[in-house]
């Protein structure tokens, strides 16, 4: 993977100018990289990863993992019942499979009703859906990479040889 | 006299209340640190525990489990092409501070001169004292901190037994590459010198592959090879070094060694030798992450008109302060207490460097940036009140 896209994923909010003095290149043709990634599409998204069980005053919501076996159509595979599938806001993330099923989503909602809403009203009654199997989701240790933990102290000794 | 007259003798740091004000401050970011910022891979610590839950707690062999020594001596075969017998050739050492201790002891007879370029690493001049030899030093300030060859010929005399090569160099960063080492190989051994080369930041070598001294023509037969798992693997505090060199001597090292040590704890060697087996990738990760940080300090402090040069390994960097006006000393303490950043006084490595500092770029990115943002509006301060 470019150096540049190594450096972002680690901090996405390294300035051009910084990438640019790390890589020892001109800052006009990191910030010119950068642009066509986002134009690409290698680049999608800038985000921010919350803690959210530390956050007082927000409403966390719940989040499930669903298994969905489907039926393959002709032509498309499993690409067009996805899309279907992906398409509504209270999905997450979408991934293909291998094994006892086909899709595993991961689903998003303000509480546990909403999210057995979703899946009673909306998944299930498709009508390449064959079943799912809901798994709702109590605690996150790690997420992308990152591990949710209060920042870890110092254990180094401030002066060594 | 209570205390031994060749401890009496031996110079304490002299930096030492420096020191203990650093370990009592606050909010301090600190580039005065000689270790990884990075926790040890974590498949590394996992093997340790492992080991524990297995039950290994007892000693092993005086010169280290053998697993770990085959395990060393194919690494050095597969990235380096260089053959070492894991039975004869190999010792495992508590750290390359244990190796340098024991290579001295070992070689060194009254009287005996050990050429030490510098600056360098603090405990090579007292060891060589303590072990009845005489340290002479090789100022390379002049040189961009570089042992030129035709200087060194200078300092050759029937009295010197050996040299200490540090490379990359604690604290300057300097390395050398295959041609510059071939030039200092060949005067050593013309005067039947041996050479210990201390070369733990080896795997930390960033603009062309590390050499190691033994790698060079005939120059095995000469050297002690000493490396270990503190700096490329993050393991400072696991406490894991080895040398590697001709079998009298490490035989003669490990007569000390077992006298006073016995083995190196199981634990860590345990953990040692999974890094050997998975920790490279890590290795790697860790190189390109502390290449990025280099680029960037250098290019900082030389934009803040402290002149730097670039090093070309390890995780320190050697900038002077000689445009300022202050000296080591009076720099780092009010650096230290005006904008609570930690930095190593050059005198540390010896009073021929004052006037320089070393800094670490073993800290985050983050910790980094915000560092010199500090020592930008201390120099500021400084030329206002000028």
């Amino acid at each position: 993977m470019d150096e540049i896209l190594e450096v972002l994923e680690k901090d996405a909010r390294t300035t051009a100018e910084d990438i640019a003095k790390i890589l020892r290149k001109k800052t006009q043709n990191i910030s010119a990289a950068i642009k066509k990634y986002e134009k690409d599409g290698v680049i999608l998204k800038y985000k921010t990863i919350i803690n959210k069980e530390l956050v007082r005053d927000t409403d966390t919501g719940v989040r499930a993992l669903i298994e969905v076996n489907i039926t393959p159509q002709k032509d498309v595979g499993f690409d067009r019942i996805a899309e279907r599938i992906y398409s509504f806001p209270e999905v997450a993330s979408c991934y293909l499979i291998s094994g006892t099923y086909d899709l595993l989503l991961i689903v998003e909602g303000k509480d546990l009703h909403t999210v057995s809403r979703f899946v009673s009203e909306k998944l299930s009654p498709m009508e390449n859906v064959k079943g799912t199997v809901t798994h709702f989701l109590l605690k996150k240790y790690k997420e992308d990479g990152v591990i949710l933990k209060h920042k870890e102290e110092n254990k180094r000794i401030a002066i060594s040889y | 006299m209570l205390i031994a007259k060749k401890v009496e003798k031996m110079q304490p740091s002299g930096i030492r209340a420096f020191f203990d004000l650093v370990l009592g401050m606050k909010d301090v970011i600190s580039l005065g640190v000689g270790e990884p910022d990075f926790v040890t891979p974590w498949q590394i610590r996992e093997a340790g525990i492992y080991s524990l839950e297995e039950g290994f707690t007892s000693y092993t062999s005086n010169k280290g489990l053998y697993k770990l020594r085959l395990g060393i001596v194919r690494y050095l075969k597969n990235r380096y092409g260089l053959v070492y017998c894991p039975d004869e050739e190999v010792l495992i050492t508590v750290g390359v501070s244990e190796g340098m201790d024991l290579a001295l002891r070992a070689l060194i007879n009254p009287g005996d001169k050990i050429l030490i370029p510098s600056p360098g690493y603090v405990s090579y001049g007292p060891i060589t004292e303590l072990s009845g030899g005489e340290p002479v030093y090789i100022d390379t300030k002049e040189d961009g901190f570089k042992l030129r060859p035709e200087k060194l010929k200078r300092f050759i005399d029937k009295k010197v037994k050996a040299i200490i090569l540090n490379y990359p160099n604690n604290p300057t960063g300097v390395s050398y590459n295959k041609e510059e080492l071939s030039r200092i190989k060949r005067i050593l051994f013309g005067h039947n010198i041996l050479c210990i080369s201390d070369e733990i930041y080896g795997d930390l070598t960033y603009d062309y592959e590390h050499t190691p001294f033994p790698t060079l023509g005939n120059a095995k037969a000469h050297t002690l090879y000493l490396n270990g798992f503190s700096k490329s693997y993050a393991m400072t505090g696991w406490r894991v070094g080895y040398v590697c060199g001709p079998k009298e001597i490490i035989a003669a090292m490990t007569k000390i060694h077992q006298y006073t040590i016995m083995c190196v704890p199981i634990t860590s060697q345990m953990a040692a030798c999974e890094a050997l087996q998975t920790g490279r990738v890590a290795v790697e990760e860790m190189k390109r992450e502390y290449k990025r940080r280099r680029e960037f300090i250098v290019d900082k402090l030389n934009a803040l008109g402290l002149d730097c040069h670039k090093p070309q390994g390890a995780f320190y960097v050697f900038p002077s302060i000689k445009k300022t006006g202050l000296n080591s000393l009076e720099f780092a303490q009010k650096l230290l207490k005006e904008e609570k950043v930690a930095v190593v006084p050059g005198t540390a490595f010896g009073n021929q460097f004052d006037g320089y500092l070393r800094m670490s770029y073993a800290t985050s990115f983050d910790n980094l940036k915000e560092a010199l943002t500090r020592i930008g509006n201390f120099l500021k301060t400084i030329r206002r009140k000028k």
